[in-house]
């Protein structure tokens, strides 16, 4: 069985009488330590996917299981708890939170968990220094230049070690070079056997994901198979 | 890092916001605090003046014909009076259960007398009790001290041409005029007022004494309960209160009680609606933070446990600050409206109290925010997906 399943996955948002599908029964699974690109226009559904993925949005009908775990069966906190255990959230616009620092930031899916806190330092330390942060610690975000606010996104999403990352245009307002320093480093992490799910609609990333799946008025419209990732290739 | 963490570094952090959280409820505990503690103090004040402002309990034998004010003597100068209280009986005052509440005890002696071929009413007093209890009095020249002095009433002292430093004759005894009682529009201004002992003495009435004031101490003492133990102890002689002025006054004061209560409930909810505003904003403003930490895994009840603990250190400093700056405005006021020495007091359960009514105001302000924030959908919140 695949890491993640999902099953005639319908959103349907609706706003007085305007009704809009946003994903009409989308089937899809994924293997653990692929690096998946969602791909698709504007509006096509890719965030909502990749929202009722990370557990933030109920799907209309159909079902979303993530290593085994039915997620929209879980009731209560308990979808929070998930969250927190087996996802790592790449945001667009970073949303570091901007009073804490960057240690603190990537502090903060452990602020919640039972640990001594010497040991939540020592974790984010070291996801720090390994998206190349750590001489940078104590700095707010607004202190930090673009591409160092998404390496502290980045760090965050990985300080709880999830099985799963989900980005969301992790490269959307960066510059190429930074964002090819991004995408190199989610790919060092896919290497070292993370799963990821990204979405984007630049296409200048395919050459770094190993299957792409296109959504187009929400429903699937391509699935490819990529291979060799683009940075194997370049080191090749 | 822990949830406090996150509050506190916010708090840090966002200066402005959280000064402007805390003047909120500072105001309001600030009020409070003043206004309960200048009611307290003005009671203390006026407690003391009411000690101070004369008797309350009137001791008098046990005479039909005699009147309240100063028994056994009508404005003729008659003294119709046979029965005398005995002076030594006057100790047993001291000995009722209530003996604590008594602040003073003035006996005294009354009885007519002839000078200079004019009937005279002449009253023997213990100077130091009589001139503390009768604050009202005003003497030109000064109070009586010795057994051969004398002060004289503004009637009395004009109609037998009396001025301070003159001397008058009393039953063949020279007594120096000491004192003239400035106008009181009583009957103190037709008397002659002596030393207890002497006029004893001139009137032949030694170990006697005409009627006893009493000042009972406070406020809220039981006067009803005190007459009946000075009857107790001092059987077949009358005993009265004086309840009209004690009365009078605790209701002038109960009134001011209850306004200040008024003005300080109405100041904590405007307090409240400050806090329960900029909570609100607070929230509104930090929706996407919210977002955020519902993405990472934090549940409801973080959030509102969050945001709650932000709420409890504004409303602890709020109450501290609002306690020192309540005090402070009171000794700033107090000599405004008091009279006499007034007294700052640093009340430990005024303190305690302010602090938990901040922390109880400012939480109960911050708890719809608070659940409000929990309930914010994660993907609506984040706008990022």
């Amino acid at each position: 069985m695949s890491f993640i399943q999902i099953h005639g996955l319908t959103k349907v948002y609706t706003s007085g009488a305007d009704r809009v599908e946003a994903l009409k029964g989308v089937d899809l699974a994924i293997t653990e330590g692929t690096f998946l690109g969602v791909m698709g226009q504007s509006g096509s559904g890719k965030s909502t996917l990749l929202a009722i993925l990370g557990g933030l949005c109920h799907p209309t009908a159909g079902s979303v299981q993530v290593d085994g775990i039915d997620l929209y069966a879980l009731g209560g906190e308990r979808l929070a708890d998930f969250r927190r255990e087996y996802l790592g959230f790449i945001f667009q616009s970073f949303n570091l939170v901007p009073y804490l620092t960057a240690l603190e930031n990537v502090m903060l899916p452990l602020a919640v968990k039972s640990m001594p806190t010497a040991e939540k330092r020592e974790r984010a330390r070291q996801v720090l220094a390994r998206v190349g942060l750590a001489a940078r610690e104590r700095h707010l975000p607004n202190q930090l230049s673009g591409g160092e606010q998404e390496r502290v996104a980045i760090a965050r999403a990985l300080v709880n070690r999830p099985p799963l990352l989900l980005a969301d245009e992790p490269t959307g307002s960066l510059d190429t070079t930074t964002s090819e320093e991004i995408m190199t480093l989610l790919q060092q992490l896919n290497e070292e056997g993370q799963t990821i799910v990204m979405v984007t609609h630049n296409p200048e990333n395919r050459a770094w994901f190993h299957r792409i799946v296109s959504l187009r008025d929400g429903r699937l419209d391509t699935d490819e198979a990529m291979a060799p990732p683009k940075a194997q290739a370049v080191h090749a | 890092m822990r949830l406090r963490t996150i509050a506190f570094n916010n708090l840090r952090r966002r200066k402005a916001r959280m000064a402007f959280l805390v003047a909120g409820l500072l105001v309001g505990i600030a009020t409070v605090v003043t206004l309960l503690s200048l009611t307290s103090a003005l009671t203390t004040e006026a407690e003391h003046k009411l000690d101070n402002f004369g008797a309350n309990i009137l001791i008098t034998p046990q005479t039909e014909e005699l009147s309240l004010s100063y028994g056994g003597i009508t404005l003729g100068g008659v003294a119709v009076d046979p029965h005398e209280l005995r002076q030594a009986d006057m100790v047993r005052i001291r000995e009722i259960p209530n003996a604590r509440n008594i602040a003073a005890v003035a006996p005294k002696v009354l009885g007519a007398l002839e000078v200079k071929g004019i009937r005279v009413m002449l009253m023997g007093v213990d100077p130091e009790v009589e001139f503390g209890l009768k604050r009202w009095w005003s003497v030109r020249g000064r109070a009586l001290q010795g057994d051969d002095e004398v002060v004289a009433g503004i009637s009395v002292a004009r109609r037998l041409g009396l001025g301070v430093g003159s001397e008058v004759d009393l039953q063949g005894e020279p007594f120096a005029v000491t004192g003239i009682l400035e106008e009181t529009s009583s009957q103190d201004d037709d008397l002659l007022i002596i030393s207890l002992a002497a006029a004893q003495r001139l009137l032949g009435k030694a170990g006697t004494v005409s009627l006893v004031e009493v000042a009972a101490l406070c406020g809220d003492c039981p006067v009803e309960e005190m007459v009946e133990q000075i009857a107790a102890v001092l059987p077949g002689v009358k005993v009265g209160a004086i309840q009209q002025v004690v009365k009078t006054r605790m209701h002038a004061l109960e009134q001011f009680r209850l306004l200040a209560f008024g003005v300080a409930a109405v100041v904590i909810l405007i307090g409240a609606l400050v806090v329960f505003v900029t909570m609100m904003g607070a929230v509104n403003e930090r929706t996407r933070e919210i977002g955020i930490f519902r993405a990472l895994g934090f549940r409801r009840g973080h959030v509102v446990w969050l945001i709650l603990m932000e709420a409890t250190w504004v409303s602890l400093l709020s109450g501290v600050l609002g306690y020192l700056a309540g005090m402070g405005a009171t000794w700033a006021i107090l000599p405004w409206l008091a009279e006499h020495h007034p007294q700052l007091v640093w009340s430990f359960p005024l303190a305690g109290g302010s602090i938990l009514l901040a922390l109880v105001v400012g939480t109960l302000a911050s708890l719809y925010p608070a659940l409000h924030a929990s309930r914010l959908d994660p993907t609506e919140a984040l706008r990022a997906f």
